[in-house]
């Protein structure tokens, strides 16, 4: 269980996240929302420990993961970052065999785990390419692979591992999103605790049990998507006029409500659209 | 140009076809190939030279050494008193300097960081130049060091005072810019460069010889107590690099993603700064500035078996090894009985190729 403790994150006089606390729970899928610069990778980056936050704690079953070493809390969790780019002529092999750094598998594992979490993510027959060479999207689903592998590898019981993803699907086609938070989705069945941004607020609210809506580094809301996904609170978030519906099975769909006129947002503090 | 592109793609798509991916294996068999070439190198450099030689006797000679026997004794001093020295010298260079070059540009993310370009080697060189026309420092003299203890230490010193710099100058927040690294490399260079022409000013005729000998670069001052001057340098820097090849795989994915994946980015970070120091201090203070191996060695070595630093980093050795000692035979061999300064060579073959790299990957200065 990872929990943030009132965190607050400032660089020099902007707050980018404030005096939040929440617990995350294993067993659990929950996607973070939010408008660009809302704090969504902000708070990401202090639960898996690359941002240390300015006051507050972020702890890991009750410890503080500002004391432990990386190959400690890299043994529990394993994370998708939004940027990865390479210089080096890696083959998506071995770019996936990194997620396997730390593990002391033999040869024969490591060879079975990568081809696995390729197959996971739809990459089987992309070993001997050239990570460099393959689109955006394909480098996404290699990198995803990459840490599938790290999680796959790690001896620690399913429900201890959590799994960060930060805009995993940013550049991938409609098909491998569902694939993607399909996987992640999957990984929360098994006990796992799943947390990824997203900005696709369907997608969110077709995988997620839970959404927290961020705006300027706060949570405005923090439930499941039924209950955080109203039209008020997309609309004070986002400003842009959304319209809620539920179709026949209960499941919520978001539409935007007029693309071409901004609606008035007199109420809200004036960002320029 | 193209023909090279075409070379160079046809090369990484075998390479990857037939090992599907995985060139660990691939690279094994690189590793063994060039164990053997080195051998062969080897025997070749003991045999050429002014003196006449034959494969033969050099072994004779050897055999005879190593049993205590009697041999014959200009064959002796020509092959063990100076030929044996100046080969296991070019060993170590040729392997710190490939090593040290694969090293930081892992540590810069970066195949374009290379010692000799981006200033470290020059900063080693202003310090040893410092050490033979100002003397060694008083600190080492109350320890008892002789100028030949002091050469290596000081060269080491300067390295690492400039690898220091250019990390903190280019890397901002766990990002490193290959511009203002190239670019403060290129103004480190050219600060060392004009102290070391102060230093010229006020340095007397041997000491000037001694300073030419450091731009060029040359084995030629290769004696046995050079050799063991440096090992206590070269061989923690081997160690240091081959404890942190994982380390270093890791970072080659960006900070964030090498801390993720559970690697202490902070020291693997410190000791790849350390390793090029102590392998690039190490090589100037006994061979001067030799240019191009850190950089040429290990960009045909990932176009062959991958940047996975665990290969990456013996098959560096072992090349830039076979590279230092093939230039070498060249420098004392095709204007025998005069010589060649090394770095000559080195830049005579390393230039053009750098040329090439630049034309090829236009887009490499701007990551």
């Amino acid at each position: 269980m990872f929990e943030l403790d009132s965190v607050t994150v400032a660089f020099g006089r902007s707050v980018v996240v404030e005096q939040t606390s929440r617990r995350f729970e294993n067993n659990r899928f929950t996607a973070i929302v939010g408008p660009n610069g809302a704090g969504k990778s902000t708070l990401l980056k202090l639960l898996t420990g690359e941002l240390k936050p300015s006051s507050g704690c972020v702890l890991f079953n009750d410890l503080d993961i500002a004391g432990q070493p990386a190959h400690l809390l890299a043994g529990y969790r394993a994370v998708l970052s939004q940027s990865n780019h390479l210089s080096f002529p890696f083959s998506v092999y071995e770019v996936t065999g990194l997620g396997l750094q730390g593990a002391s598998v033999d040869r024969k594992t490591r060879s079975r785990l990568i081809r696995q979490a390729l197959e996971g993510v739809e990459l089987s027959g992309y070993e001997g390419r050239l990570y460099q060479q393959l689109s955006g999207g394909e480098q996404q689903r290699v990198q995803l692979a990459r840490v599938l592998c790290q999680l796959e590898a790690s001896a620690a019981p399913d429900d201890q591992k959590f799994l960060f993803l930060d805009e995993p699907i940013s550049s991938l086609d409609v098909r491998h999103q569902i694939k993607t938070l399909q996987i992640a989705k999957q990984y929360s069945r098994q006990g796992l605790g799943v947390v990824a941004v997203l900005h696709d607020l369907n997608l969110a609210a077709r995988f997620a049990d839970e959404v927290i809506v961020m705006r300027l580094g706060r949570c405005v809301a923090d439930a499941a998507p039924k209950q955080a996904f109203t039209e008020d609170t997309l609309e004070y978030v986002f400003e842009v006029g959304f319209e809620v519906s539920a179709d026949s099975e209960d499941r919520i769909r978001v539409s935007l409500r007029d693309i071409i006129d901004p609606p008035d947002m007199s109420a809200a503090p004036r960002r320029l659209i | 140009m193209i023909l090279w592109r075409d070379l160079n793609q046809a090369m990484i798509l075998s390479m990857l076809r037939a090992s599907d991916g995985d060139r660990s294996s691939r690279a094994l068999i690189v590793i063994g190939a060039l164990i053997v070439l080195l051998v062969v190198m080897s025997i070749f450099s003991l045999t050429a030279g002014a003196v006449g030689i034959s494969t033969s006797d050099v072994f004779q000679t050897l055999a005879l050494e190593l049993v205590g026997g009697e041999a014959d004794q200009t064959s002796s001093l020509v092959v063990l008193g100076i030929r044996a020295p100046r080969t296991v010298l070019g060993i170590l260079v040729g392997a710190s300097l490939a090593v040290g070059g694969a090293v930081m540009q892992s540590l810069f993310r970066n195949p374009l960081a290379d010692p000799g370009l981006v200033g470290v080697s020059s900063g080693a060189a202003l310090a040893a130049v410092t050490v033979i026309v100002l003397g060694i420092p008083a600190p080492l003299i109350a320890l008892g060091a002789t100028e030949f203890d002091a050469l290596p230490f000081a060269a080491f010193s300067g390295a690492l005072i400039t690898t220091f710099s250019l990390y903190m100058i280019a890397t901002r927040s766990g990002r490193t810019s290959t511009a203002t690294m190239l670019l403060a490399g290129i103004a480190i260079a050219a600060l060392a460069g004009a102290a070391t022409g102060v230093l010229v000013f006020v340095a007397d005729d041997q000491q000037l010889r001694d300073l030419t000998f450091w731009s060029l670069g040359s084995l030629a001052g290769a004696t046995w107590p050079r050799v063991s001057a440096i090992l206590p340098f070269i061989v923690p820097g081997f160690i240091t690099a081959g404890l942190m090849a994982h380390g270093l795989n890791g970072l080659l994915l960006g900070e964030a993603q090498a801390f993720q994946t559970g690697i202490n980015v902070q020291r693997v970070k410190f000791l790849a700064i350390v390793m090029v120091a102590l392998a690039v201090g190490a090589s100037v203070a006994v061979s001067g500035v030799i240019g191009f191996v850190g950089i040429v060695v290990p960009h045909i070595l990932r176009l062959m078996i991958g940047p996975d630093n665990r290969y990456l980093l013996p098959a560096c050795a072992l090349t830039g090894a076979n590279l230092l000692l093939a230039a070498d035979i060249v420098s004392r061999t095709i204007v025998a009985p005069a010589e060649l300064p090394i770095g000559i060579v080195t830049a005579i073959l390393g230039g053009p190729f750098f040329l090439y790299l630049l034309l090829r990957q236009k887009g490499l200065v701007d990551v």
